[in-house]
């Protein structure tokens, strides 16, 4: 009876129970959010200054432009998609596990109408709008650097947020069948660190031997720093666009799916 | 072994004190605990009972006062005396990441013991706790009254001669209870010296030998519990109970009657010598409580009486 | 007399049986082996991605009056960097949960154990976890050809006076923090550590005003100290380097004391 209320007096307000999970993640961000605004403004600063000026320096004076770029211009966009990257991975390893395990929150959450599907809906799309906003950010002080050089630049926020939901999804999927945080540091080092080093980042394909050049195309986030490096330039034809952009909408859609099923399979039996 | 002259007070305190700021958790306090002895420190809570047994258990420096223990200062021989206590403390702090038998060894090397000798005693210690079944269980598994069971077993690993427990049965259930009185009273008949804080005034009574009863970070009243009794309280209480909707019970009657009255919400407590020869002269008077109890005067009512009824924290 | 006795200084700090503490966490974390050695995988995959495309793109660095390759450069900054973080994870951040939140601790005071040898076993692990890192990764410098010398081996003593100087900076720090929250400061100051050490390129290419702030960061006193020792490049500043680490850990162990006993045996 009461359940039947409850969700009533929820229909009539016309919103989603999902929207009451993002809700619940941003009012628990809002708590915490005075370092994270310093770290969104700060971090880029310092990254672009440390590897964009100052390795930037040593690589102008030998190899001079790097695809056509300075090599500040040239890592910029690819620091953009990390931090879109790290933040969300972060967000959805040991946090999922501590609301499934130790803090248990998303025990408690299931026992209201909140469907576990909700919670996955809700964390995601809260990454997704988090990482908007960062990425904004991160793109306005990437021009302030003069490091975009087309219109197609104010497209960098969504791509943040794309690559956000495409690593959140699959990764909410993951953590909900783990069962001890050894298994994080193990992904993060064998999958996160690699990921990081070897997408493309910090120097061109070109800069690895022709055999291995697909090992680099298999990294997720390298389809995620392409895409940043060519809104930031307005560079790249549709074709290889569209592929990149379909691979990260593929890990978001089936991560999605999958991550609903095992959450439920986690919480609810 | 080393030996203190038995004449020597095993623990000693002069003027005890114990600050936190402007907070004055124990006010110079003295107390002198013998050889063998059981002594109970009792109290509401906030009354500074732990944080004497803090101070005991040679953990925190007291502000003021004299303080020994085994004939030594706790200042200088901090680990010499710990090395000869064991200690429950009030909230189990277990290894919970790691198993059940591996708290006892590893416990057992911090006292320097060799890995052989721990070894043989947690097996005893286990057998005691009733947990040899779940030896290599993970302690994060196991019940609130396993876990328990454990830390009382872990306090015994160095086969201490004074174990101090700081309300050592809270959150067991009467059988486990039972088995730890059992315990108490073989360590006692050992040589142990006990000093045990509790809230259960029954088990005050049952384990000690003399004790103190705390208020405010002073010490209100001290002896054996018969004599706290006899001293702070009458041979017999009798309860009346009245109908809930009687607003005043007849106290001007029955208030002539007893040595001491007290009226509770739902009670009259009449503190006598003799309850049945009251309750006799209660009806004589012409006054019917719906039930009536007579029975002997607790430890408890000497605590309440001490330190009052309303609730602390 | 007691208050005479009391007035005596404690010189010793510490003692044998805070090696227990050591034991203690080698038992609560064999469980964990895999992260262990897992630990080598993480300088290999560092250090054959900057192999791959930065060595090429940056080229040569003259340290020195020496030219080095990138690699052989950047490679022992990467150890300090490595030193500092491994120091700050153990120290802050599985400190503060042991002294907050599992209150691992408490039991240990009841024993011989003093607060000074809780805090000195808590070093000893940073340590013990700090040599095997800088094994495994100087083993990848040699693997990857940034070794600048036969020398590189002199980095293990010298990471593990960095281990040292930031396990027991960190320590210090960890008592001061109230909350999770706090955590995100320590990022905002390992960050800056992290860039403005002359890890990445050398301290001749900072301006001169932020080179003079550069050179007291512990970082950079470590990030210096290895790469000298690496090259094979000994001199008299090295000395400066090695006593600035040890008592700047020193100056942290001895708050970290300070502390612990305010908050473990009040």
């Amino acid at each position: 009876m009461s359940i039947v209320t409850v969700t009533s007096s929820v229909s009539t307000r016309h919103r989603p129970a999902w929207f009451r999970a993002l809700t619940y993640e941003a009012a628990f961000y809002s708590k915490t959010w005075r370092a994270s605004v310093i770290s969104s403004f700060l971090f880029p600063i310092l990254y672009l200054s440390a590897m964009g000026i100052g390795v930037g320096h040593l690589v102008n004076a030998h190899t001079g432009l790097v695809e056509g770029h300075t090599y500040l211009h040239f890592v910029a966009p690819g620091l953009l998609a990390i931090t879109a990257m790290q933040l969300s991975v972060g967000e959805c390893m040991w946090p999922i596990l501590a609301a499934i395990k130790w803090v248990r929150t998303y025990h408690a959450a299931v026992a209201t109408p909140l469907e576990p599907g909700d919670l996955v809906t809700g964390k995601v799309s809260w990454l997704g709008a988090r990482l908007f906003v960062t990425t904004a950010v991160y793109a306005v002080i990437i021009a302030c650097f003069g490091a975009t050089s087309s219109w197609t630049a104010i497209f960098l926020p969504f791509i943040g947020a794309l690559i956000a939901v495409a690593f959140a999804a699959p990764l909410i999927a993951f953590s909900s069948r783990v069962e001890s945080d050894v298994t994080f540091t193990m992904l993060f080092r064998f999958v996160v660190v690699p990921m990081l080093l070897f997408s493309a980042t910090f120097y061109p394909v070109s800069q690895y031997p022709v055999g291995l050049r697909w090992i680099v195309q298999l990294m997720p986030l390298y389809h995620g720093v392409a895409l940043c490096r060519s809104a930031a330039f307005g560079t790249g034809s549709p074709g290889p666009l569209l592929a990149h952009v379909s691979v990260l909408v593929a890990m978001a859609i089936v991560g999605y799916v999958v991550a609903r099923r095992n959450l439920r399979r986690r919480l609810v039996s | 072994m080393p030996q203190v002259t038995s004449s020597l007070p095993l623990v000693r305190a002069r003027g005890l004190t114990k600050d936190f700021g402007d907070f004055r958790a124990v006010n110079g306090i003295d107390f002198e605990i013998s050889r063998g002895e059981s002594f109970g420190f009792l109290g509401p809570n906030g009354a500074g009972k732990t944080s004497t047994m803090r101070m005991v258990s040679a953990v925190a420096t007291p502000t003021a006062g004299d303080l020994s223990i085994f004939g030594l200062d706790p200042h200088h021989d901090g680990p010499a005396i710990r090395a000869r206590l064991g200690v429950v403390p009030q909230e189990d702090t277990l290894e919970l990441e790691l198993t059940v038998l591996d708290n006892l060894l590893m416990f057992g090397r911090y006292f320097d013991l060799p890995r052989k000798l721990i070894k043989e005693r947690a097996t005893e210690l286990l057998e005691f706790a009733k947990l040899t079944e779940r030896a290599h269980d993970k302690c994060d598994n196991l019940s609130g009254g396993m876990k328990r069971r454990l830390t009382i077993a872990r306090s015994l690993l160095n086969q201490p001669e004074l174990l101090i427990l700081d309300e050592p049965t809270t959150g067991l259930d009467p059988q486990a209870r039972h088995l730890l009185w059992e315990r108490l009273y073989r360590l006692k008949s050992d040589g142990v010296t006990l000093i045990i804080t509790t809230h259960y005034m029954d088990e005050a009574e049952q384990l000690c030998d003399r004790l103190v009863v705390m208020d405010h970070g002073d010490i209100v009243a001290e002896g054996a519990p018969r004599e706290l009794i006899s001293q702070h309280s009458t041979r017999e209480v009798l309860e009346l109970r009245f109908p809930v909707d009687v607003t005043t019970p007849p106290i001007d009657v029955l208030s002539p009657l007893a040595d001491r009255f007290e009226v509770l919400p739902d009670r009259v407590l009449l503190y006598v010598h003799d309850g049945d020869d009251t309750l006799r002269a209660v009806h004589a008077a012409g006054v019917t409580p719906v039930s009536a109890l007579v029975r002997r005067s607790t430890l408890e009512d000497v605590f309440l009486r001490l330190t009052g009824r309303t609730l602390v924290d | 007399m007691n208050a005479v006795l009391r007035l005596t200084p404690q010189w010793r700090f510490g003692s044998r049986r805070s090696l227990y503490i050591l034991e203690r966490n080698i038992m609560a974390y064999k469980r964990q082996w895999p992260v262990f050695v897992s630990g080598f995988f993480e300088p290999l995959f560092y250090l054959l991605s900057i192999g791959i495309g930065l060595n090429h793109l940056v080229g040569d660095v003259h340290v020195g009056g020496t030219t080095i390759s990138y690699g052989a450069f950047v490679a022992p900054g990467m150890l300090a960097t490595s030193a500092m973080n491994g120091g700050i994870i153990d120290s802050i951040f599985n400190v503060f949960f042991k002294l907050k939140v599992s209150r691992v601790y408490e039991p240990v005071l009841a024993t011989p154990l003093d607060v000074n040898d809780i805090a000195l076993g808590e070093v000893w692990w940073s340590l013990t976890r700090g040599a095997l890192y800088a094994t495994s990764f100087i083993i990848c410098m040699v693997l990857l050809g940034d070794a600048g010398s036969p020398w590189v081996v002199l980095c293990l003593p010298g990471t593990v006076l960095t281990s040292f100087c930031f396990a027991c900076v960190g320590l210090a720090a960890c008592t001061y923090l109230r909350s999770w929250q706090d955590f995100d400061a320590v990022n905002i100051v390992q960050l800056p550590l992290f860039l403005f050490s002359a890890t990445f390129f050398p301290l001749s290419l900072y301006p001169s005003w932020l080179a003079s702030i550069v050179v007291f960061s512990p970082l950079y006193q470590s990030a210096a100290l290895l790469r000298g020792l690496s090259l094979g490049q000994f001199s008299w500043v090295m000395l400066i380097h090695v006593s600035y680490l040890f008592v700047m850990g020193m100056v942290g162990l001895a708050i970290a004391a300070r502390r612990f006993r305010r908050i473990l045996a009040p």
